[in-house]
């Protein structure tokens, strides 16, 4: 049944992957905007055929982005004045900055309850607004890199007011339509309604709550936010009624993801260039789902023994191996939505989704963040081969100097820093310590996951660490910020230096990078980096855990 | 404009783009979805409720406790799995544990994760008259947990950290040393853990898996087939009717897989509860 259920998301993402792929190529080259696309640049105020060298491009997309977290803050603050706020008090000034910062890097991580925090139109109009444009943000990146790599000697790498519409415009918005409607008949609601109380069968008192959840459901998993409208997550019956919404909800995960090796295939002309990044991406992802499945279902651990399965934290109507699957895939991406609580399985299928996450969510990662962080690592992996056969290594034909490896490596190390030394940081004072709920090793793999979820943008917990603290809403929303813009900039300065770069042309030297040896080197240079990063944390927290 | 320094120009536009894109995708686009889900799928949209005699009793896709005022199980109803969702299905601050695999060890006003199992799965075979033993739990029903010094070698002290005294420890002996019971207010954190097993095996075990831990949600509107099967005998006495009757109810509100195979097959507790009145 689990093979099934994986066989068939394959199969779905093999179906989807070529159209939409193809579909986002025509939105990020074509040169034609729609009518609606120029009154929105009217309105915006700027000239859609303007095209931006990098400083500027990476400019536009921080005040874009410093803007958003100005206003959504602002907006959680004065909450209470405004309309449909279901009469909630203003959310506290840390968690709103926390929040704020959380869902405009497309972390989405939570340190509130949704239910009892935010009202409905913070909700709609605030949150789920960064659902789109944050999600459209990674994707106008990744495109600016691989333009890096199709042009031809150029001084520019696109314009991100027109790849930000575009983005939002023509590929999600048309998805979440159709995908909130098919979510709302598996059973999730789209209302106004606040809470309100009913008497149960037994003449208790239970509160219905409300709100316009599909609309923000969906884009939740297609634009691998992964921020709940309600405390629980995916796992809350309200967002994730059934289980074939569970595996609709998986599929809109990887959706994106899966699609845009396509999409970098054909920009750089090689479409076999696209499915080797593909590969790559798929083989660590098939391997990943494999392992937590395995370990979850296994269920070793004193807990899971004695209850005869990992149940604690699962759904009934999900089970065991489908709640693996979807912990794999919202770790293996930036998604971060649970359908089940991570901080109760096994101890090795705990330590999976902490691995996922440690591999700088490339396999496939986020909407964008998967592909360019991908790219970079293709980039390492033939100038590790070029030194072992002594020669300029090159990728689609540009050279990767100086310039290009020192850019590369300095964005492999921003989130192994910010993660271990927030964590170390975290270990060494009380205000850090306090968060724990388990004690021992699992203590620590709660803070570990923590800064590592931060810092990678993914926004799934160890839940039961207390993180609504103000030293934690700060320490984890400044890992946040620069785990999310210091690699951003850093991909745009490379794909600037890649863009004005002639191609050289192919010799008998070059190292081809669509063959499988190729597809298995990036896999070796990916699993070994993050090994010899990680380890030793890992050693302390799921490791000594499970071993025990 | 043009006389603007360029980085105000930049956060100019960067409002304006964040006001028309929150126009499109926070006011346009969910009103749009609201609309098309109100005209065509109104049932779902608003929560699946269902009614009975003019008055909403819950929701179809969302659990409920069936207890009584002081919080005992009312007997001629199913019962649905252990919440951590507040006092139990409080849709206002859903929740999981989020207690670890390894939560084994009690501390003065939380039991662990495994106390909690032993003492539902004790609590439940009473109920239904089975028996609730299972691996790692004492015939109490607390977590078989010892607590032995030191940590390496030899054992000369070991103590059942989840039996306070005066209980009498599950085990007499751990390797040639005598087990104490804990003495309330003592720290014995320093020792090494041992959970103890026991003689139960899985297949020995009568009360599932799903009736001895929390969901994810809080809110699971399911059990399993197994656990809905072993309240049937104890609903039908409660109610007078014969268990053939009750089997085949459960067998009516059964979800099986989707398309044969997505999920676990689920039975609906507030709709089989339902039928049960109705019936």
């Amino acid at each position: 049944m689990a093979a099934l259920f994986i066989g068939a998301l394959v199969v779905a993402l093999a179906l989807v992957h070529k159209p939409l792929g193809d579909h986002m190529y025509r939105v990020y080259t074509g040169v034609r905007h729609s009518r609606a696309e120029r009154v929105v640049y009217r309105l915006v105020g700027v000239r859609p055929e303007a095209e931006q060298r990098w400083p500027v491009y990476a400019r536009s997309l921080l005040a874009f982005s410093a803007v958003s977290i100005l206003f959504l803050y602002a907006f959680q603050r004065l909450q209470d004045k405004l309309f449909l706020s279901l009469g909630l008090a203003p959310v506290p000034d840390h968690i709103a900055w926390n929040t704020a910062v959380s869902f405009v890097t497309n972390t989405n991580w939570q340190a509130y309850a949704g239910e009892s925090t935010m009202g409905h139109l913070v909700q709609m109009a605030g949150l789920a607004v960064q659902n789109f444009v944050s999600a459209a943000v990674g994707m106008a990146v990744a495109v600016a890199l691989v333009r890096g790599f199709a042009r031809d000697g150029a001084d520019t790498i696109g314009n991100f007011w027109v790849d930000l519409v575009r983005g939002t415009l023509r590929v999600l918005l048309p998805i979440a339509f159709a995908g909130a409607i098919v979510l709302v008949v598996g059973g999730v609601v789209q209302n106004f309604t606040g809470p309100h109380a009913i008497t149960t069968l037994t003449g208790g008192t239970q509160h219905m709550t409300g709100g316009p959840v599909a609309s923000q459901e969906v884009i939740k998993e297609l634009g691998t936010n992964g921020g709940g409208f309600y405390n629980t997550n995916s796992a809350h019956p309200f967002e994730n009624a059934t289980s074939w919404t569970n595996w609709f909800e998986i599929l809109l995960i990887l959706l994106i993801p899966f699609s845009l090796p396509r999409t970098f295939g054909k920009m750089v002309g090689q479409v076999r260039q696209g499915y080797a990044i593909a590969a790559v991406m798929g083989v660590i992802a098939l391997a990943s789902v494999t392992l937590t499945t395995v370990f979850e279902l296994h269920g070793a651990a004193t807990v899971p023994q004695a209850v005869g399965a990992a149940m604690e934290g699962k759904e009934v109507r999900f089970g065991v191996a489908n709640s693996a699957t979807f912990a794999a895939a919202t770790t293996l991406t930036s998604t971060g939505a649970v359908d089940s609580f991570h901080d109760s399985s096994t101890p090795f299928g705990g330590m999976m989704t902490l691995f996922d996450m440690m591999l700088g969510e490339v396999a496939p990662g986020g909407v964008g963040s998967g592909l360019y962080g991908m790219l970079v690592l293709a980039l390492i992996t033939v100038f590790v081969a070029g030194l072992m056969v002594g020669r300029t290594p090159e990728y689609l034909g540009k050279k990767v100097g100086a310039r290009e490896i020192k850019l590369a490596s300095l964005y492999f190390l921003v989130t192994p820093v910010l993660v271990l030394a927030g964590t170390a940081v975290a270990m060494a004072n009380q205000a850090g310590l306090a968060a724990m709920l388990n004690t021992g090793p699992h203590g620590l793999s709660e803070i570990l996951y923590a800064f590592t979820s931060a810092s990678n943008n993914n926004g799934s917990a160890f839940a039961g660490a207390t993180v609504n603290t103000p030293w934690y809403d700060v320490a984890l929303g400044l890992s946040m910020a620069f785990g999310r813009f210091l690699p951003i900039v850093l991909v745009l300065a490379l794909a600037g230096s890649l863009a004005r770069q002639t191609p050289v042309p192919e010799s008998a030297g070059t190292l081809p990078t669509h063959r499988p040896q190729f597809v298995g080197m990036v896999v070796g240079v990916t699993i070994i980096l993050v090994a010899l990063t990680f380890l030793p944390a890992l050693a302390l927290g799921p490791i000594a855990e499970g071993l025990s | 404009m043009d006389h603007m320094p360029s980085w105000i120009r930049r956060h100019l536009a960067a409002v304006r783009a964040l006001v028309v894109l929150t126009l499109v995708t926070g006011a346009l686009y969910p009103l749009a979805v609201t609309g098309v889900a109100q005209l065509l799928f109104d049932r779902q949209a608003n929560g699946s409720l269902i009614e009975r005699d003019g008055r909403t009793v819950g929701s179809a896709i969302v659990g409920q406790s069936f207890t009584d005022a002081a919080g005992k199980p009312v007997a001629t109803y199913f019962q649905s799995r252990p919440s951590a969702a507040g006092d139990g299905y409080d849709m206002l601050s859903t929740a999981a544990s989020n207690l670890g695999p390894e939560d084994v060890v009690d501390t003065p006003g939380r039991a662990s994760l495994l106390t909690q199992v032993c003492a539902r799965s004790r609590a439940i075979g009473e109920r239904e008259g089975v028996s609730g033993a299972r691996p790692y739990c004492t015939p109490d029903g607390v977590g078989a947990v010892l607590k032995v010094f030191p940590v390496a070698g030899r054992p000369v002290r070991a103590v059942s950290v989840n039996q306070p005294c005066p209980a009498t420890p599950f085990v007499a002996e751990y390797r040639g040393v005598k087990v104490e019971c804990a003495r309330p207010g003592e720290d014995y954190a320093a020792g090494r853990t041992v959970p103890v097993r026991g003689g139960v095996t899985q297949a020995a075990v009568q009360v599932p898996a799903d009736a001895v831990t929390a969901g994810g949600s809080g809110l699971d509107p399911h059990i399993s087939l197994a656990y809905a099967r072993l309240q049937a005998p104890r609903v039908a006495r409660e109610r007078g009717v014969g268990v053939d009757r009750i089997r085949a109810l459960i067998r009516e509100h059964t979800t099986g897989r989707a398309l044969g195979f997505m999920g676990e097959p689920a039975v609906n507790v507030l709709e089989l509860n339902l039928a049960l009145d109705r019936s």
